[in-house]
């Protein structure tokens, strides 16, 4: 185990201390504590820029399931390194302002860090493991720990329907993934990302490329609320704001950027790649940025905002995919590289801008831009940093924004000229819908600046008098800001550390024979450059817009928007629906008669044993080898049969009772005649008990009325159990006769031999029992603890009146 | 059944044979016919014959047992058996055994699995007690 494991592990260990905290130390925000540790982390992880920047890869094994081929390896590359920064340097930025956002009192302060270590630990377990199981594990953890700070304030409605949504949503794409995982094993043979990369080839011809390349789209998709799966993150904004700065903009919703990413090598080069990632990300980024257009409430405006941007972020490394198709040539991948530099820049200021709506919500009580209005005056600060946020997101000069929404025009221009793929039909839909989600883009901006901070200030309809949020809720999204402004005036300072070992881990040079990336992102490139004329088209028409915005925005009404996104319309119907046809099955499935329970499982048992046995052709009864018959079993044999046929026609209960109890007697007669004490033994007080048991239960039970049912279904009762015991008799006749056809080695002859001398004990029977599978009899004991408790939860805590459950 | 006198008589008598014997099953179950599971068993019946015969708040009387803690008790042996075994580096869940001389019983085998046994042996009991009193209990 290295620093790099335990950096992954210590969240978590210390998600367990932070409840202890809470309590013990009350007098300070327990977010203090938390604070340390993203601070740390980054700095280490920092530490590792040099050694990358200079082309190297820091891999550290752990055997864990070899025998599986899943361990956790740790692999941190450009990309996962990019992504560990984001994670512990946003982490720690958001911590900081939840101090101030949460306050002490009334806020279950220990559940919230928790989670959000938890989340924390489990990204970081994404981003650095290099086994894709491993990474499966840490992926669904953070899809639980996100769903949980969704639903943390969860007495409020909205909040546990948000945190169901994103659950529902991105496990089942989770699951999808996980499918996908397993055939690239099937494919390859192994877990870890490196050796599938390297075998990209065996991959390719696979029959199982496009089933696999769909079901972890799939995964990836749900991740990255990518359209038609974008719905869950607009309802997940009822978490805390800083919950939301964290989650759903800087990082959580990356992961399926980082996947497609991280995979990119696997799978790009193929038409069916290219044009899914990059259509279902065009298709988001024009959706998300056209409904951002007519939400009221800051935050929803973010969340489309967001999965716009995330849409964007996924065309882009769809075009960058086609590089694999053309022998890595700079001009494709330089969308790549317009990928990895917005990542960057979204995080920045996306980030700055939820935590402004979460002053604005803290310090007004209202994120609705229709009570909001000229908070300027109140809120300069506030207002300086929303202005450089929007301005970037909405592509303006100086801020970064402006230089990755220049590089995205300039890689959708470039598409139109990528000769396959049926781009010379379809290619021009690339430019065109970017910079018309551009246009919508620039609008939303100027909607969440202007509407919010300028205008006409309405005292009447805010729940507090407005005024400046406190330093420590201003110093996150100011870092954030100055970021912006940094990297929009000195592009390359990230150029060589951070892009260029990233975009080499998403070309590795075992694929592509590119030792070095040497990448340079410039502000101007002249007057005549295509994607400069877009920008101010973009500002022009915007501006346009957005100043005629009343006019048009009865649009969203007549296409039937004003509402809810239409695709919520299928997810609600789907979960009615769910819910509707789980009763059925349920209904058909538990009657609540015992009998009924016995039909299908006895059905089954019949279906399943009589199709293997056939399959296997296991049907071999021969008579040869059977022992000889002494009489006095003939007779016991007799006396168990009439037993047995006798108890069916009792009718008093306990006579029936004892009878049944009787057929159990006489079986430990056989144990004995067969010299197998132990198990005559077992039988005899099992039976002796359970007769007890029978004999109570029906005692305080009610007189039962007599049962009438037709005869016709008595007779399909009559075929099933003859055939489960005729079927039971044959699979002993014919295991008999197949174990002297193919002598397999008796396993019983082991422990003959060995159980005096290894176990120590000359009864065979306990010396397994004890030692040899201890572990069974161990969970054995736990199962029948677990049924106990189950019984007498079952009588003890009975509903009293006449509920139905 | 609460008045028949000879019940009562051969109960009380039957019940002591049958516990000392559950507990020689126990002990000697490892060499054998015998071990924890038989010997719960024994016991447990010994006691639901103490049940059957006399009435359940005598019972409780003599035996104030809260039956859930033999579980819980039981459990916790049998685990911590397993786990002791990786204190010093073994697999979980290695058994021992060693042959000492005793003072009055000669030479002796002591075994871990014993403890494993006993283990079981306390779940066992405890299980079927507490199933069969919790109905018997049962007013409804």
């Amino acid at each position: 185990m290295s620093a790099l494991h335990i950096a992954i592990i210590v969240p978590f260990l210390f998600a367990l201390i932070v409840p202890l905290l809470y309590n013990k130390i009350p007098k300070i925000h327990t977010g203090w504590f938390v604070l340390i540790l993203p601070t740390i982390l980054f700095a280490y992880l920092i530490s590792f820029i040099p050694t990358l920047s200079a082309g190297e890869v820091v891999v550290r094994k752990l055997t864990w399931v070899p025998s599986l081929g899943i361990n956790f390896d740790i692999r941190l590359d450009g990309l996962s390194l990019l992504f560990g920064l984001l994670i512990t340097g946003i982490g720690a930025l958001v911590v900081l302002y939840s101090i101030f956002y949460l306050t002490k009192k009334g806020e279950a302060l220990h559940n919230f860090y928790f989670y959000l270590l938890m989340f924390m630990g489990a990204m970081l377990g994404v981003v650095l493991s290099g086994n894709l199981m491993v990474m499966y594990v840490f992926w669904e953890l953070t899809s639980l720990s996100s769903s949980l700070l969704i639903g943390y304030w969860h007495h409020r409605e909205k909040s546990r329907y948000g945190a169901q949504k994103s659950m529902l949503i991105t496990v089942t794409g989770g699951f999808a993934m996980l499918a996908g995982f397993a055939l690239l094993y099937v494919m390859t043979g192994t877990f870890t990302i490196t050796e599938i990369i390297a075998q990209a080839d065996v991959v390719a011809a696979s029959n199982l490329f496009i089933p696999a390349m769909l079901l972890i789209l799939l995964g990836a998709f749900t991740k990255s609320a990518q359209f038609p799966f974008h719905i869950w993150l607009p309802d997940a904004m009822e978490a805390p704001t800083p919950v939301s700065a964290y989650l759903h903009s800087a990082t959580m919703v990356k992961m399926g950027i980082y996947l497609v990413a991280r995979l990119s090598p696997v799978f790009s080069g193929a038409p069916e790649w290219f044009w899914i990632v990059s259509g279902v990300g065009l298709l988001t980024l024009l959706w998300g940025s056209f409904n951002a257009v007519r939400q009221t409430d800051l935050k929803s405006i973010l969340a489309y905002s967001t999965i716009s941007q995330l849409g964007m972020l996924m065309s882009m490394l769809g075009v960058g995919s086609a590089a694999a198709y053309y022998g890595y040539e700079a001009g494709y991948t330089a969308a790549t590289v317009a990928a990895i530099f917005h990542l960057i820049n979204h995080s920045t200021f996306k980030g700055s801008l939820f935590m402004v709506a979460g002053i604005v919500d803290h310090e007004t009580g209202t994120r609705d831009i229709r009570k909001l209005g000229g908070l300027m005056t109140f809120m300069p600060i506030t207002f300086t940093l929303s202005i450089i946020g929007a301005f970037s997101m909405a592509g303006i000069y100086p801020f970064n924004g402006f230089l990755s929404k220049e590089m995205f025009l300039a890689t959708m221009l470039n598409a139109t000229e990528i000769a396959d793929f049926n781009m010379q039909t379809f290619g021009i839909l690339f430019p065109v819908i970017a910079w018309v989600a551009s246009v919508f883009t620039f609008i939303y901006c100027m909607v969440l600046v202007f509407k919010t901070f300028t205008g006409k200030y309405q005292p009447e309809k805010l729940e507090k008098k407005p005024h400046e949020a406190p330093i420590g809720m201003l110093i996150p999204p100011i870092i954030l800001a100055s970021l912006v402004v940094l990297f929009g005036l000195f592009p390359n300072i990230l150029s060589h550390s951070i892009i260029e070992p990233a975009v080499q881990a998403i070309y590795p040079a075992s694929l592509t024979g590119v030792e070095h990336f040497d990448i340079h992102i410039s502000a101007w490139h002249g007057i005549d450059y295509a994607p400069l004329h877009m920008t101010i088209g973009i500002i022009v028409v915007g501006l346009l817009l957005y100043l005629t915005l009343p006019k048009w925005q009865k649009i969203y009404q007549y296409l039937r928007l004003h509402q809810k996104d239409p695709v919520n319309y299928a997810y609600d119907y789907l979960l009615e629906k769910l819910v509707v046809v789980a009763a059925k099955i349920t209904n058909i499935q538990i009657t609540g008669l015992l009998r009924d329970y016995f039909v299908y499982m006895y059905v089954f048992l019949l279906g399943l044993t009589f199709y293997t046995m056939y399959r296997f052709n296991a049907f071999a009864i021969d008579t040869i080898n059977v022992a000889p018959i002494p009489l006095y079993v003939w007779f016991v044999v007799a006396v168990v049969t009439a037993a047995v046929i006798v108890v069916p026609f009792i009718n008093n209960k306990v006579v029936a009772i004892i009878s049944v109890g009787f057929v159990g007697f006489l079986v430990s007669l056989f144990y004995v005649l067969f010299r197998a004490p132990d198990l005559a033994l077992t039988q005899l007080l099992v039976e002796t008990v359970t007769t007890a048991l029978f004999l109570l239960c029906f005692y305080h039970l009610p007189e039962l009325r007599k049962e009438k049912s037709k005869p016709t279904f008595k007779w399909v009762n009559v075929i099933i159990s003859v055939g489960v015991g005729a079927l039971v008799t044959v699979m002993a006749l014919s295991a008999l006769s197949f174990g002297n056809k193919k002598p397999f080695e008796s396993i019983s002859q082991y422990y003959i031999d060995n159980a005096h001398d290894l176990g120590g004990g000359d009864n065979i029977v306990n010396v397994i029992l004890v030692d040899f599978r201890g572990l069974d009899t161990m969970l054995e004991i736990l199962v029948l603890g677990i049924a106990a408790l189950g019984v007498v939860t079952l009588i003890k805590l009975r509903m009293s009146g006449k509920e139905d459950v | 059944m609460k008045n028949n006198l000879s019940l009562h008589t051969i109960t009380q008598i039957a019940v002591f044979i049958v516990l000392s014997f559950s507990f020689y099953l126990l002990f000697a179950g490892h060499s054998n016919p015998g071990g924890g599971f038989i010997g719960a068993l024994m016991t447990a019946s010994a006691i639901v014959l103490l049940y059957i015969s006399f009435d359940l708040k005598t019972i409780k009387k003599v035996l104030p047992f809260y039956y859930p803690y033999f579980i819980s008790t039981g459990l916790l042996i049998a685990m911590g058996t397993g786990v002791s075994s990786t204190l010093f580096g073994y697999p979980f869940l290695t058994q021992f055994f060693e042959y000492v001389n005793l003072p009055i019983l000669g030479e002796t085998e002591l075994t871990t699995a014993l403890v494993f046994d006993i283990g079981v042996f306390l779940v066992v009991i405890g299980v079927a007690l507490l199933i069969i009193t919790t109905i018997a209990e049962d007013e409804d």
